[in-house]
């Protein structure tokens, strides 16, 4: 048998879309996310040990429209993968793996990450404006 | 056939055990209080001048709070980023290449991070 000719695991595009799956691609997407963003931390950390020119050229950047764009996807990623990740701490003790319970747990990562995202940016927004 | 005492102490192909596994798993159980503490801190803050940033930092609890964040997530990510790696990319260089890459910019920018948090809080401002 030649080895095209071999069976190969399903393809993605034969699968409809799935609670489960989204949240599981979302998962490692954030984290790649995250990964990227901590460069922004640690220019920002950086900028704050070099003195005010450095320290103005981030705050500015990060006031603009495509950095509060970056800070708002990051803050996004972040209590996503937070929250998916302590999913994924229950899962590693041997808990809540039933169908019923990655629906449920995945719906409550879902809410969770809107809340808490919300939460911060109220927050941050009237204590900026204030 | 192998022994089973020579499974475990040969790991087979991988060559080791479960340490990324565990490693990965008690950065992210340390990186859940670090990072909401993150993100509160930094609301409160948002917006601050320099001089008031440089205070906070440099303060013993948030300064200590920072070093310990920047080491669990760029251990954390570094260990993600291998796990992606490894999924995606079938040719041994480019894997080999690309582990090594995120291994050392991982590296450089969690000493880049600590540095400025250390010499803020011990250093006189600029």
């Amino acid at each position: 048998m030649k080895s095209a000719d071999r069976p190969l695991s399903p393809h993605l595009q034969v699968y409809r879309w799935q609670l489960t799956s989204v949240l599981s691609i979302l998962h490692r997407a954030t984290g790649v996310v995250l990964s990227a963003g901590t460069i922004l931390l640690v220019w920002w950390l950086v900028a704050a040990a070099s003195g005010p020119d450095a320290y103005d050229g981030v705050q500015d950047f990060l006031g603009s429209w495509i950095g509060l764009l970056l800070l708002f996807g990051w803050t996004v990623s972040l209590f996503y993968h937070l929250c998916n990740g302590i999913r994924h701490l229950v899962w590693d003790t041997g808990h809540a793996l039933d169908l019923r319970s990655t629906y449920t747990g995945g719906w409550i990562v879902v809410g969770a990450t809107a809340v808490l995202t919300l939460v911060a940016w109220i927050v941050g927004i009237s204590r900026w404006v204030s | 056939m192998r022994s089973p005492l020579g499974r475990a102490v040969g790991l087979g192909s991988a060559k080791e055990g479960v340490e990324h596994w565990w490693a990965q798993r008690l950065t992210a159980i340390a990186l859940v209080p670090l990072s909401l503490w993150f993100v509160s801190a930094i609301i409160g803050i948002a917006g601050a001048d320099l001089e008031t940033m440089q205070n906070w930092i440099g303060l013993p609890l948030p300064a200590i709070l920072l070093v310990l964040l920047l080491i669990a997530t760029f251990y954390h990510l570094s260990l993600g980023l291998q796990v992606v790696i490894e999924d995606y990319v079938h040719t041994d260089l480019a894997k080999l290449g690309l582990i090594i890459i995120v291994r050392l910019l991982s590296f450089g920018f969690a000493v880049a991070g600590v540095f400025a948090v250390v010499s803020i809080a011990l250093g006189p401002t600029s």
